[in-house]
C-alpha cells in the first residue's frame, strides 16, 4: 500500500469539476484509492463520497492506494495534485 | 385578481409581459410498502436501473446544444447517477430493507440533501439543489410524482418559482417562455445565467411577496429595475408593450450599425474591441463587430485544466483565437491569478488580503517557469496572427524591466529551437494600480501600450471593495480622483506616442463614453454585447462635443494633466 499526504490549496476546496476528474482518473486503475481527511475516509470511485468529505483550502488529506497497479496510480494521482505539495 | 407591485433584483435586462405559470415542487411521501418476496425485489432493482438509464438519457438530451456552463451542471448530475455510492445506498434499501424503489430513492435523495446542507461552505450547501433535482427526476421515472406541467398554450408565459434548478430551466425552454421571476436567487443564480444567455428578462430575489401570484395572473417584469407588476390592468400593460417595442427597435438598429466603422461625426476613428476568455467569446465578438480583442483573459484556460497547461496546449489555444481573429489584433494578458482566483493545482498561500497580495505579475516574476511557458506559447502564436502581450498588475518600472528580460529569454530560446515568432511583438501593461498611473510617464518609456483596467484601479484608488454590500455605493467610477488618474494616464501615453486603451467595465458604460473620448482615449475594450451601444454613441457625436463634456465634468479651472 502507498500512502501520501497532500495539502489542498484552492480556497474553495475540491469542488465538482476537479472532483469529477479525480474520480475518473482513479477509475482507470485497478488499485483501490481512499482519501482520508481527519476521521473521514472516502473511496475515490465516488463523487458523492469525495464531495461529502468537504475538503477545503488548507486541509491536509491523505491518499491510501492499494492494488497491483498502485505504483502507476500513485504517480498519476501525484501528477494530478501537481505542485500542491511543494 | 389582486393587483400589486413588488420589487426584486433585476438580473437579466428587458421587459417581459405574460401570464404567470407557477412551478411547484410536489410533495413526495414514502408509501411504506415493503416488498414481499425475492421476485418483487428483483423487479424493483430492475425498475431502478431502468429509471437510472432513462434519467441519464433525458439529461443527455437536455445537455445537447446547451452553453458550456449549463451542460456542465447537468453533466455533474450524470456522474452522480452513475455513482457507486448512490447505487449502493439505493440497492441496499431495496435488497436488504425490502423497500420499494421509489421509497429507496426518496430516502437516499433526502440523506444526501441533508448531508450537503449540513456541510460548511456555500459551495457544498448548494449541491443539495442538485441532489433534489436528480432525486425528483428519478422519482418521476419510477412513476412517482407528477409529470412536468404543460405550458399554457395560448399565452406568453413567465415562469414563477421559489427557485429554478437547471432541469426546470432547460426542459421548459420554449418560445412561449418570455421571462422568469423567482423568490430566491441573485445575479449569479442559474436563472440569471440562463435568462441572459437567451436574451430573456428575469427578476430574482422577489422574496415572500411573490407568494400571492397565481397561475394565469398577468405579469409585467422589468429585468433592469427589478420591478414586477402583478395584474396591472390593460392600460399599463399597453404602456409596457410600447416600451418593449421601443427597446426591440433600438436593439434592431444597433444590429444594423454593426459593420460600420466607429467614426465620430468629425471623423476620428475609435477602436472598439472585445474582452474575451474563450474561442466562443471570440465568435460573439466578431458577431458584434469587434475590431479585435483588447483583452484575452487566459485564466479560463488555466482553470479548465487539471494541471498547468503545457506550452503546446497554450499555443494551440492562442493560435485558434488568432486564426479566428483573421488579422485583427489580439491582446493576450498573461496569467492574472491570485488569492481570490486560485488554481486547484497551483499552491498559493492563504492570504489576509488577496487583492493586495501575491497575484498576477507578482506570481509571474516569482515563478519565471510559469511565465516563460506562457510567453513562449504567445510568441509562437504571434507567428500566425497579430498579437500583443499585456502584463497585469504592474506597479513599478522594475517589474516591467524584469518581465521584458524574461520575454527576451523566451525569444532566445525560441530562436535556439528554430521556431517562428513576431520579433516586434508589442508588450504593454495594465494600468490598474494607482502608483502605476502616477508614474505613467516613466512606464510609457518602457512599454508599447497601456490598457487601463478601471475595475481594480477604482477599487484601489477609492479603497472600496465593490463586492462588499455595505459599501458598494462608494464604488464610484466617476469619482473625480479616479477620473484625474485616468486623464493623466491618457495624457502621458499621448505625450509618449503610445496607444492607450481601456478594458475595465467603464469602457462599456455608455455614460462614460463621451467623457473618455474627450480625454483622448483611443481604444475601448468591453464585453462584446456592449459594442453596438458604444458605437452608436460614437457615430452620433463629435470629438468637439466630447471635449466639451470632458472639460465640463473635469472642471475648467484645473490646469495641467492632474
Amino acid at each position: 500500500m502507498i500512502t501520501k499526504d497532500y495539502i489542498i490549496h484552492a480556497p474553495e476546496g475540491i469542488h465538482a469539476r476537479p472532483a469529477a476528474a479525480l474520480v475518473r482518473l482513479t477509475r482507470q486503475f485497478k488499485a483501490e484509492v481512499h482519501l482520508r481527511k481527519g476521521e473521514k475516509t472516502a473511496r475515490l470511485n465516488s463523487l458523492l463520497n469525495l464531495l461529502s468529505i468537504g475538503a477545503k483550502g488548507g486541509d491536509t488529506i491523505s491518499l491510501l492506494i492499494e492494488g497491483e497497479d498502485e505504483g502507476g496510480a500513485a504517480e498519476a494521482l501525484d501528477r494530478f495534485f501537481t505542485e500542491l505539495k511543494e | 385578481m389582486t393587483q400589486f407591485q413588488l420589487q426584486g433584483i433585476g438580473v437579466a435586462p428587458g421587459i417581459a409581459i405574460g401570464r404567470a405559470q407557477l412551478i411547484r415542487r410536489w410533495e413526495v411521501t414514502a408509501t411504506g410498502v415493503l416488498l414481499a418476496d425475492e421476485e418483487s425485489v428483483r423487479r424493483e432493482v430492475e425498475q431502478y436501473q431502468n429509471a437510472v438509464s432513462k434519467s441519464i438519457e433525458e439529461l443527455e438530451v437536455l445537455m445537447d446544444g446547451q452553453p458550456a456552463a449549463m451542460a456542465e451542471m447537468l453533466g455533474v448530475q450524470i456522474v452522480i447517477l452513475e455513482d457507486p455510492q448512490w447505487e449502493d445506498d439505493v440497492l441496499g434499501r431495496i435488497v436488504e430493507d425490502k423497500k420499494n424503489a421509489g421509497d429507496a430513492v426518496l430516502e437516499v435523495m433526502r440523506k444526501w440533501m441533508r448531508q450537503f446542507r449540513e456541510m460548511e461552505g456555500e459551495y457544498f450547501q448548494e449541491k443539495d439543489t442538485d441532489m433534489e433535482d436528480i432525486g425528483r427526476r428519478m422519482l418521476k421515472n419510477l412513476g412517482r410524482g407528477e409529470v412536468t406541467d404543460d405550458l399554457l398554450q395560448d399565452f406568453d408565459v413567465i415562469l414563477v418559482a421559489a427557485d429554478l434548478n437547471p432541469s426546470d430551466l432547460i426542459s421548459r425552454d420554449s418560445s412561449r417562455v418570455v421571462g422568469f421571476a423567482t423568490r430566491a436567487g441573485g445575479a449569479m443564480s442559474h436563472v440569471a445565467i440562463v435568462a441572459r444567455s437567451r436574451g430573456l428578462a428575469a427578476v430574482a430575489g422577489c422574496g415572500i411577496e411573490l407568494e400571492p401570484v397565481a397561475d394565469g395572473d398577468w405579469l409585467v417584469l422589468d429585468g433592469e429595475s427589478g420591478v414586477v407588476l402583478v395584474n396591472p390592468g390593460p392600460a399599463v400593460i399597453e404602456q409596457y408593450r410600447e416600451k418593449r417595442k421601443e427597446q426591440l427597435a433600438v436593439s434592431r438598429s444597433l444590429r444594423q450599425i454593426r459593420d460600420k466603422a466607429a467614426l465620430t461625426t468629425d471623423g476620428t476613428a475609435i477602436g472598439l474591441l472585445a474582452n474575451i476568455g474563450s474561442i466562443e467569446d471570440m465568435e460573439q465578438a466578431l458577431e458584434q463587430g469587434a475590431q479585435g480583442v483588447g483583452l484575452l483573459r487566459t485564466e479560463l484556460l488555466f482553470m479548465h485544466s487539471n494541471s498547468l497547461p503545457t506550452e503546446d496546449e497554450q499555443f494551440i489555444f492562442y493560435k485558434n483565437i488568432l486564426v479566428r481573429a483573421a488579422g485583427r489584433p489580439v491582446t493576450i494578458r498573461t496569467l492574472d491569478i491570485g488569492g481570490d482566483k486560485a488554481l486547484p493545482y497551483l499552491p498559493l498561500p492563504k492570504e489576509e488580503n488577496p487583492s493586495l497580495g501575491y497575484r498576477a505579475i507578482r506570481i509571474s516574476l516569482d515563478r519565471p517557469d510559469l511565465f516563460l511557458t506562457q510567453v513562449k506559447a504567445i510568441l509562437r502564436a504571434s507567428a500566425l496572427g497579430l498579437c500583443r502581450i499585456l502584463l497585469p498588475m504592474i506597479s513599478s518600472v522594475e517589474e516591467v524591466l524584469r518581465a521584458k528580460e524574461l520575454i527576451d529569454e523566451a525569444r532566445k530560446e525560441l530562436v535556439g529551437r528554430q521556431l517562428a515568432f513576431d520579433p516586434r511583438i508589442a508588450v504593454g501593461i495594465m494600468i490598474e494600480v494607482p502608483a502605476a498611473a502616477l508614474i505613467a510617464d516613466q512606464l510609457a518609456e518602457e512599454v508599447d501600450f497601456f490598457s487601463i483596467g478601471t475595475n481594480d484601479l477604482c477599487q484601489y484608488t477609492l479603497a472600496v471593495d465593490r463586492m462588499n454590500e455595505k459599501i458598494k455605493a462608494l464604488y464610484d467610477p466617476f469619482h473625480p480622483g479616479l477620473l484625474r488618474l485616468i486623464r493623466y494616464v491618457i495624457f502621458e501615453a499621448q505625450g509618449h506616442c503610445i496607444p492607450v486603451g481601456m478594458c475595465g467595465e467603464m469602457a462599456g458604460d455608455p455614460e462614460a463614453t463621451l467623457l473618455l473620448l474627450g480625454m483622448g482615449l483611443e481604444e475601448f475594450s468591453m464585453n462584446a454585447v456592449s459594442i453596438p451601444v458604444i458605437k452608436n454613441i460614437i457615430l452620433h457625436n463629435s470629438m468637439e462635443k466630447a471635449r466639451a463634456v470632458c472639460d465640463d465634468l473635469m472642471g475648467k479651472g484645473i490646469s495641467g494633466p492632474l
